[in-house]
């Protein structure tokens, strides 16, 4: 157990110190600078340019730059939506699914799309590699990149730039995917097939047990997707059974390598905000609210999978870690990877939007599967998607600096630029979409008869199943309860509607935010200006994201997660 | 001395208390007056309480038709009685606000609504009461009338007693021409005649104006108003989503929750205490500010001194006494220094100048001639002009001049001895005046003339800096003596040579560097520095365009008053940073008295969340709902005197106002829930 937690020290410092590194590049990259990549990159990035005849230098407005994001995501989820209805008529289904249905095949655009990955199927028995490969891995690029794209347009604004426009969004777009994802997964996807996780184009093959059943084994082309679920924050495996198969995640390695895949990307942004706006330590502070609540909240989730279930305990059941046993909840877990690290994964896929996952969590003890479920109501900030962590982050930095700022005797300024009544509206609309789409659909699933019909528990954990599932799409997540039956048409739409929302309505907000932000004088700072770079801050913004968070949800938890702890511990089992 | 009396009176009214039953009496009523909704829409969040009151008061009622328990009765009823409580305290807050802004602008007023003003209408004069005096109108003053409103003197000069506005004994000269050239109502004209024009209509003088900006009926919010007004209302939205939300979820859970139960979580935890005090401390910033003798012409004005980052500071009264002072004689070598003391003191003698006062002044500490006795007949006394640049006495065949160095050098016929020479440049260079003395053909010495900086001075400039504001001086003088002025004082820079153009062209650089501008004048020339400035504080005893130009008008035209506003209005940024803060973090103890009670009957377990160990469910509910309405009232007196101000630096103030407002608003509700849940328990109310 201590050499399990020393492991997930060590992936976390792994973390900090790549996202250290990685950050001054990422700001080289969208700062237009050249990179060492730049000699081999560069010409592909001209000629695509060229051909599909984007301006490199012709900046947009924030309106401009929406609309050009919005425009790309409705084509591209058009796009799979058609490929998933005709896979049946396509190439490379060598296992000859037909087309999916359209209800789910729909829902499956919007999750990929939306950087979601919410999967209301199973990959191996319903989606052909054509579908996988072209349909799916598409979005797990450019959602990814779609994510990274909007915080850089958000930094700059934020930025002293003097210009009122916040850059092309189709550049930002681009070289997110050239100078980064690409790279990254190239060789990434190495490491991970070195370590044995699948990649062929053949179809399944045959095996016979030895009780003398035919067993067809999937298989696929999966090292390649597998690194870019993660390195994306997308999330959505090619099994079903995510990154708790062992053709997705082989070993311990993998797991941890995979849990640093999810997690590099998101902080090294905070560092590149640093480097963008001038002052270093002002990407420390976020970065350093980032890691503390993930930190915690990997902790808590620790120590709760590791005591094991209240309920077992109360009837005297030895879940101690011994050197005979892992110890603690091993419910639905891997034994190659035990409570410990399962817990660090489930938080580590929450805190960022990518929702692949290890272990199930609707089997973590309720204190256990709440972690997750709260990181994500937090508004996955912590560090969050690639890109929408961060600019989820800098919302509730304007929103704390305008509650506290106050308090140091001026209207109150985030690098320089005032908080004003635009600014504040746009911010505080932008982070009340995402308890208007988890509760209100919450609540509505459990009126509607079709809603609850979905969760396979009763009770508490019943509750738990639908609030994690739209908390889950919402906050663009995608790892499931499990437990929900998702697959019908009630659910395939309201899940996918608050995918949606939580996306594409979300950064509306925020890119006017950017916009407001942008064309804005930058008061210089002086000794009576609120400082946003100090160890004060930090604890400030984790307060404010901790208390709006936590009192927003806190009378769902107590009827969820609460409860089922509360009637564990007591010995009460759900009827 | 009667007039000082009075104006005794009158500071002892603006610094009223709370407990003036002047103002509580009138503010009860205006609490229910306010009752409205048409009032209450302008606050969402006590909107949202208002419409639950009747929720629950109809709830009450209805219970009564229907016959529902005894127990429930009390219970709804009590809830309902404190929710109308909740808004009653919030009108109560804001009613007391208003009610003193009034009665200090009232007192101030009072003396000139009751004056009958002498009119003069084609040279004829007539009486007329004050009130009918329009725009335009010409007026006469003797000595011992009341001035019957603000105007501009046309013709005359008069000494004016202004101790009613500002509380200053000292006579003042108001003349016609020129930068003194205001004077105000019911202010007293103690000697000579002067005739004025009235410069504003009745109801539009600054007074008038700012009793609008403390009467909410015609107030406007200001932006930083505004923008936490919208912070409020999402917090109510989102609150209102989690308790909407939560009957559902309960009855999923197989239960259910009261409306009465519904609406109280509700009214708890929208942020209702910085909802219910947010206008009363921006109508209290405008009545501090009031208290110092400043008046604001708008609230924006007040809110923009807080953010201010330079101040210009006026050289001449602010940073130094504003008139230059002898400080030494500096002998030629080989002249006796009583010989040199006492020609200087003699060349001064009937210069009435503040300069040539020092020198006799300075010369009397010294042993020479006072201006007493030391004045004789038949001495010739030579003023000073801007052509022979030197003044002096001729007598008994003697001939004494004192001037600038060149000039007294060439009357002399000779050149200025090297000692001489060195001395005036070593004071000129430490930016002092250097006054040249000689007497027939012999140059005599130097006096040695300089501003003297106002003690203290450079401390409170330090105190600026910690705050984060620089301070620019302006100054006339040339930029040598700027420099040594400047350095004396600690001030951070200086604008010497200064023009209006040139101040205005300071101003503007600043803004476009980011930074918010603070000034004082009283000139006409000031006019467009003082239009462009973001704080402008215009003297009581400037022009009219001046005041125009102005958004703030200081009574007793004390420049470094300047320092005390910057100071309000950070202190009303503080108060609504502290209470908006201290009202979200009490919410965390809101939630552990109330959900636990909603639920712990149909689900036992949920029982753990009472972390209070609360009575029974209601009265938890009922203690947190008192708790939230005389909270409320608790903080009336620190909305109203405002959380102080410490110029101690940006982190260490947010540090400090963190820990009070926010731990302590996390801390503060867990005790206060409980207290209240024994009381309302032992008196059997729960």
């Amino acid at each position: 157990m201590v050499l399990d937690i020393i492991g997930v020290a060590i992936t976390f410092l792994a973390v900090f110190v790549c996202a250290w590194f990685l950050g001054p590049y990422l700001a080289k990259v969208f700062g237009g600078e050249r990179v060492f990549l730049s000699p081999v990159v560069r010409p592909v990035e001209r000629s695509f340019y060229w051909l599909s005849g984007i301006k490199e230098d012709r900046e947009q407005n924030w309106f401009g730059y929406l609309v050009a994001m919005l425009v790309l995501q409705l084509v591209s989820l058009l796009f799979t939506y058609v490929i998933l209805r005709v896979q049946d008529h396509l190439p490379l289904n060598p296992m000859g699914f037909s087309g999916v249905a359209p209800d789910l095949a729909m829902n499956t655009a919007i999750s990929f799309t939306t950087n979601t990955n919410w999967q209301n199927y199973t990959g191996e028995q319903t989606m052909s590699y054509l579908s996988q490969m072209l349909g799916l891995v598409i979005h797990n690029f450019l959602s990814a990149a779609t994510g990274i794209a909007l915080a850089v347009a958000l930094v700059r604004a934020i930025s002293n730039r003097k210009l009122s426009t916040i850059g092309n969004f189709y550049v930002d777009a681009t070289r997110a995917i050239l100078y980064v994802l690409l790279p990254m997964s190239i060789v990434g996807g190495l490491i991970l097939a070195s370590q044995g996780v699948i990649q062929t184009l053949g179809s399944y093959p045959v095996a016979h047990t030895v009780e003398g059943v035919q067993q067809a084994i999937a298989v696929g082309p999966f090292a390649s997707q597998e690194v870019i679920k993660d390195l994306g924050n997308n999330g959505g495996g090619p099994f079903n059974a995510n990154s708790a198969h062992p053709f997705e995640n082989p070993n311990g390695f993998t797991n941890q390598f995979e849990i640093f895949l999810e997690l590099v990307i998101p902080f090294a942004l905070a560092v590149m905000f640093g480097r963008m706006v001038g002052n270093v330590k002002q990407g420390l502070a976020i970065g350093g609210a980032m890691a503390l609540v993930l930190v915690s909240a990997t902790g808590i989730a620790m120590a709760a999978e590791q005591s094991g279930n209240p309920a077992l305990t109360g009837v005297g059941v030895n879940q101690a870690n011994t050197a005979t046993q892992a110890g603690g909840n091993m419910e639905g877990k891997s034994v190659r990877f035990g409570p410990i690290y399962s817990a660090e994964f489930a938080a580590s896929t929450t805190g960022t939007s990518t929702g692949s996952v290890d272990s199930a969590h609707d089997s973590f003890t309720p204190i256990g599967g709440m972690v997750p479920m709260v990181l994500i109501q937090l508004g996955e900030i912590t560090p969050g998607g690639v890109g929408a962590g961060l600019y989820g982050m800098l919302t509730f930095a304007v929103i704390a600096v305008f509650i506290a700022g106050l308090m140091v005797g001026r209207t109150p300024e985030y690098l320089g630029k005032k908080i004003e009544s635009r600014e504040v509206r746009l911010a505080s609309l932008a982070i009340l979409i995402l308890p208007a789409s988890i509760l209100g659909f919450a609540a509505l699933s459990v009126l509607l008869p079709a809603g609850k019909a979905g969760p396979l528990n009763p009770g508490a954990h019943g509750f738990s199943e639908i609030l994690y599932a739209f908390s889950s799409t919402t906050g663009n997540n995608g790892s499931a309860f499990a437990g929900l039956t998702g697959n019908t048409i009630y659910y395939n739409s309201t899940l996918g509607a608050a995918m949606w929302l939580g996306r594409f309505i979300f950064v509306i907000p925020i890119l006017a935010l950017a916009g407001s932000l942008a064309g804005k004088k930058v008061a210089p700072a002086s000794a009576g200006t609120f400082a946003t770079d100090t160890t004060l801050f930090t604890g400030l913004l984790v307060g404010v994201i901790i208390i709006v968070g936590a009192l927003t949800f806190f009378p769902a938890l107590a009827l969820g997660p609460l409860l089922e702890h509360f009637q564990l511990a007591a010995g009460h089992l759900a009827h | 001395m009667e007039d000082k009396t009075r104006s005794e009176q009158y500071r002892h009214r603006r610094h009223s208390s709370l407990v003036d039953r002047q103002i509580l009496l009138p503010a009860i009523v205006e609490s229910f007056k306010k009752l409205d909704p048409r009032w209450q829409a302008r606050n969402p969040v006590m909107f949202v309480v208002e419409v639950g009151s009747v929720i629950t008061t109809i709830v009450f009622v209805a219970g009564l038709f229907q016959g529902a328990s005894g127990s429930t009765e009390l219970f709804v009823g009590q809830v309902t009685v404190w929710l109308w409580f909740t808004v009653l305290f919030a009108n109560f807050a804001e009613a007391v606000a208003e009610g003193r802004g009034k009665a200090q602008a009232a007192a101030l007023r009072r003396t000139r609504s009751e004056l009958i003003a002498r009119r003069l209408i084609d040279g004829r004069e007539e009486r007329v009461p004050a009130p009918q005096l329009r725009r335009g109108d010409l007026v006469v003053a003797e000595a011992g009338d009341l001035i019957p409103g603000d105007g501009t003197v046309v013709e005359g000069i008069a000494s004016v007693d202004e101790s009613a506005i500002t509380g200053e004994s000292a006579p003042v000269i108001r003349e016609a021409g020129g930068d003194r050239s205001a004077v105000t109502g019911g202010t007293r004209v103690l000697s000579d005649r002067i005739v004025m024009e009235i410069t504003a209509n009745p109801g539009e003088t600054f007074l008038d104006r700012m009793i609008g900006l403390v009467e909410s009926a015609s107030r406007r919010k200001t932006p930083n108003e505004i923008a936490l007004n919208i912070l409020l209302a999402a917090l109510t939205i989102i609150f209102m989503f989690a308790v909407v939300t939560l009957q559902p979820f309960a009855l999923y859970a197989g239960t259910s929750v009261t409306i009465t139960v519904l609406i109280a979580l509700l009214v708890c935890l929208i942020p209702t205490t910085i909802g219910a005090l947010l206008s009363a401390i921006g109508i209290a910033g405008i009545d501090r500010l009031l208290q110092r003798n400043v008046v604001a012409l708008s609230g924006r004005a007040v809110e923009a001194a807080g953010d201010v980052d330079t101040l210009l500071l006026d050289k001449t009264g602010t940073i130094t006494f504003g008139n230059r002072q002898a400080t030494e004689f500096l002998p030629a070598a080989g002249v006796a220094m009583d010989r040199m003391v006492s020609a200087a003191a003699l060349a001064s003698l009937a210069d009435e100048t503040p300069e040539g006062r020092s020198i006799v002044a300075l010369a009397g500490r010294l042993g020479g001639p006072d201006g007493g006795n030391g004045q004789k007949d038949g001495m010739t006394f030579v003023p000073f002009s801007a052509t022979t640049r030197m003044s002096g006495v001729d007598f008994d065949g003697r001939s004494i001049r004192k001037g600038a160095a060149e000039s007294v050098a060439t009357w002399a016929g000779q050149a200025l001895p090297d000692d001489v020479r060195a001395s005036v440049e070593t004071i000129a260079r430490s930016g002092g005046t250097p006054l040249v003395v000689a007497e027939a053909h012999v140059v005599l010495g130097t006096i040695h003339l300089k501003d003297i900086v106002k003690p203290g001075i450079a401390e409170r400039f330090s105190q600026l800096r910690r705050m984060g504001l620089r301070t620019v001086m302006i100054t006339g003088d040339n930029p040598l003596t700027a420099g040594a002025i400047a350095r004396e004082s600690g001030v951070d820079d200086f604008l010497a040579e200064a023009t209006p153009e040139n101040k205005l062209d300071l101003i503007r650089e600043e803004q476009a560097g980011g930074r918010m501008v603070a000034m004082t004048g009283d000139g006409t020339n000031d006019a467009p520095a003082l239009a462009q400035a973001d704080v402008a504080v215009a003297m009581n005893s400037g022009t009219q365009a001046a005041k125009e130009a102005g958004n703030l008008i200081d009574l007793d035209s004390d420049p470094t008053k300047l320092l005390e506003i910057v100071e309000a209005g950070k202190q009303m940024l503080i108060t609504r940073g502290a209470l908006t803060t201290f009202s979200i973090a009490n919410d965390v103890a809101k939630y552990f008295a109330i959900i636990p009670a909603i639920f712990v009957l149909a689900l036992p377990e949920l029982g753990a969340l009472n972390v209070m160990r609360l009575h029974n469910p209601n009265s938890a509910v009922l203690s947190a709902v008192i708790f939230n309405a005389l909270v409320i009232v608790v903080l009336i007196p620190l909305a109203l005197r405002g959380v102080r101000y410490r110029a101690i630096g940006a982190a260490a103030l947010l540090r400090r106002n963190l820990l009070v407002y926010g731990v302590g608003g996390i801390i503060a509700p867990f005790i206060g829930i409980k207290l209240i849940d024994l009381l309302i328990t032992a008196v059997h109310l729960a």
